[in-house]
């Protein structure tokens, strides 16, 4: 399991909160998902061997949110 | 994608006002037409491809609401309402950024004050590196104007020091030889050369980042509440729309509703006013660690006080020694030499008492054992010794003399503590010790008294005498003296099951057990100590007490915040409802009001950001 911090931009409505935790819930290998709002970062906890973090980053871009940075 | 929120927002609006003018002039409708539903596409576009990569995923977003409003709206060939929508929705999605950004200003601003740059000496040569890159041992050269790049300690020169960015106190403070200094503070005026003993991410400031970026998005109770809510409102409201459509067949009405469904105001109304208290504390030097911290400290009721190093500096002197058949230097060191080992406030005094009077001390104990609340048992110079309290003693068979007794009370009633030193048999002397009030402690009890908190005991591992005078000099309500530290947990219980939360106040050293049981855990001087830092809920990063009625103040202004946030947000959502029921409000209006209000509340959080003492 890896856990990763996904740096977007400022997250304005909490509502975009909700909508990427359900996509990655859905993506496969995703174990969870923290979205966190006032710092506008995602943290990811997935497994490697079924998801990539180039995966889960075009998950969240996919869903119109840039990934501008991860560590 | 190419275009950013503000570009969209201009072009979409600039559209707008030449569809009007084009009406005006009545050049020819249809051509107005055609740019107010160039403004909708410029503005909606961006929003229906985000609902579209929602809907993929099968969630129903506010993008979705609203891409379907103005899909109806240009059905209905209502082209300025389709316009207006998208353009108020992405109008309102900038300003909210720019707002919410000053909202969290304060803990940015925190982030900058993180170094960049180390001057450090290696091979006899001086040179710039990254901060992350020095390592422990290194010395490191701070010149006037730079940041401090490390923990560490002065090895050579004189500066003053800013401290802000720890302790959030800009009076600069004189570091020399010996000092220590933190990472992240300035050189005002001055040059010194440091040891570093902390680098990078173990670095006091790194820490203290880490844990208000934490704290940010540590949820508050209500706040989960109303995610909770808006989870069924949004779906609610949906629903209802349909029907609604199903029923009436009137389309527009049932558009509204979808525009409204997102109680946008209403969600965002706990966190804002958070980040902003959050934001407000950790630049006056108070980390307050979450929401839920936030709603509880301005309820706390009762404040217990550890005594040694919280209400006093714990810089205590030694004031007296008195010796009962020896020398009194002879006592003294052996006083010494015995606690050399322990940390105690009351063991340095008196070792530094020792060491000023008697020079260095080139002695340890032979073994020592540390008796919780008590003292110590130690073997200096092949003899068995205690140093400790009265309990110490009696419970160790040692009888105290009457005369001896006498005098020991005589020094308690003025407030000194006793260290009394005893071989196996019998008492050989005490050495009185005096920890000064601080100067702010009095006026903060008056503040606290003045904020309405309920009862403020002071819990001490010290003897009652000594409680006794200090709880009356700042007009305590009631002092528990002679408490080990599980007893401190006990105490606790009794006065929060009594008067309602009760907060523990302490410095770390010894009541780490009592900070954690307690409603709350309030450590202070945490530039310091670790443990307390780590267990406590809210943590005074200098030394000054005062600021905890500061933050038990801002505590209640952000709650207040925020229950002004939630009702002007219920409010509105109650009133569009009603409005659009009422055919009064349609999209474009029911969107100016949403976008509004969300407005209105990050505008009234970021009120908090002003707040002081």
């Amino acid at each position: 399991m890896t856990t990763k911090n996904y740096q977007l931009e400022t997250l304005t409505c909490p509502s975009c909160m909700a909508k990427i935790e359900n996509a990655l819930r859905r993506t496969k290998g995703v174990e969870s998902v923290e979205v966190l709002f006032n710092s506008s970062r995602v943290k990811v906890t997935f497994d490697e061997l079924v998801v990539s973090s180039d995966d889960v980053k075009r998950v969240i871009e996919g869903l119109g949110y840039k990934v501008l940075g991860e560590k | 994608m190419g275009t950013t929120k503000l570009q969209r927002v201009v072009l979409s609006g600039m559209l707008i006002i030449v569809s009007f003018v084009l009406k005006r002039a009545a050049v020819s409708p249809v051509i107005a037409d055609v740019f107010m539903l160039g403004a909708a596409m410029v503005a909606g576009i961006p929003i229906m491809r985000k609902a579209i990569a929602g809907i993929k995923y099968r969630i129903l977003g506010i993008d979705a609401l609203v891409s379907l409003a103005v899909i109806g709206a240009v059905y209905l060939r209502e082209y300025w309402e389709a316009a207006a929508v998208t353009f108020l929705f992405t109008l309102g999605d900038y300003l909210e950024s720019r707002t919410l950004e000053k909202t969290r200003a304060s803990i940015k601003a925190l982030l900058n004050m993180m170094p960049d740059m180390a001057r450090v000496i290696r091979d006899g040569q001086e040179m710039e590196i990254l901060p992350q890159e020095v390592v422990k041992g290194d010395t490191v050269i701070v010149k006037p104007g730079e940041r401090i790049p490390v923990d560490g300690t002065v090895t050579e020169g004189n500066a003053y020091v800013n401290q802000a960015a720890i302790t959030g106190e800009s009076i600069p403070v004189n570091k020399e030889t010996g000092d220590t200094v933190f990472s992240g503070t300035v050189i005002e005026s001055g040059y010194l050369k440091i040891r570093a003993d902390r680098v990078g991410e173990d670095t006091t400031f790194a820490r203290i980042l880490q844990m208000v970026e934490e704290a940010q998005d540590k949820k508050a109770k209500t706040q989960k509440f109303l995610e909770t809510f808006s989870r069924y409102y949004t779906p609610f409201i949906i629903v209802f729309a349909v029907l609604l459509f199903i029923f009436t067949r009137d389309l527009r009405l049932s558009l509204t509703l979808l525009v409204i469904a997102c109680p946008g105001a209403l969600v965002i109304a706990t966190p804002v006013s958070i980040v902003a208290g959050i934001g407000n504390a950790a630049r006056h030097g108070v980390l307050i660690k979450g929401g839920e911290v936030m709603e509880k400290l301005g309820q706390i009721r009762v404040l217990a006080f550890d005594k040694t190093g919280t209400l006093t500096e714990a810089k205590p002197r030694v004031t007296g020694i008195k010796s009962f058949g020896m020398e009194e230097d002879e006592l003294l060191m052996i006083a010494a030499i015995g606690e050399s080992y322990s940390e105690h406030p009351l063991a340095k005094a008196i070792v530094s008492a020792a060491q000023e009077k008697l020079g260095p001390i080139g002695e340890f104990a032979e073994t020592s054992e540390i008796i919780p609340g008590q003292g110590l048992k130690v073997k200096v110079r092949g003899r068995d010794y205690l140093i400790g309290n009265r309990k110490l003693i009696l419970e160790n068979g040692v009888r105290i003399e009457q005369e001896q007794e006498e005098y020991i009370r005589q020094e308690e009633e003025r407030g000194q503590t006793v260290v009394i030193i005893s071989n196996v048999e019998r008492v050989l002397g005490v050495i009185s010790i005096a920890d000064a009030v601080r100067a702010d402690a009095k006026q903060l009890i008056a503040d606290l008294k003045r904020l309405g908190i309920r009862k403020i005991v002071m819990l001490t591992g010290d003897n009652r005498r000594t409680a006794a005078a200090i709880a009356q000099q700042l007009g305590i309500d009631e002092h528990y003296a002679e408490l080990l530290p599980e007893d401190k947990v006990k105490v606790l219980e009794d006065v929060s099951r009594q008067f309602g939360p009760a907060a523990m106040v302490g410095d770390g050293v010894n009541d780490a057990p009592a900070l954690a049981s307690a409603d709350l855990g309030i450590a202070i001087g945490g530039a310091g100590t670790d443990v307390a830092v780590e267990t406590a809920d809210v943590v005074l990063m200098s030394n000054e007490i005062k600021k905890l009625a500061y933050a038990i103040g801002l505590s209640r202004a952000t709650v207040r915040n925020m229950k002004q946030n939630i009702f002007f947000a219920i409010i509105v959502a109650a009133l569009l409802l009603v409005g659009v029921l009422a055919k009064k409000v349609f999209l474009s209006s029911g969107m100016l009001v949403h976008e509004l209000s969300v407005l209105i509340v990050i505008i009234n959080a970021i009120r908090l950001l002003a707040y002081r003492q």
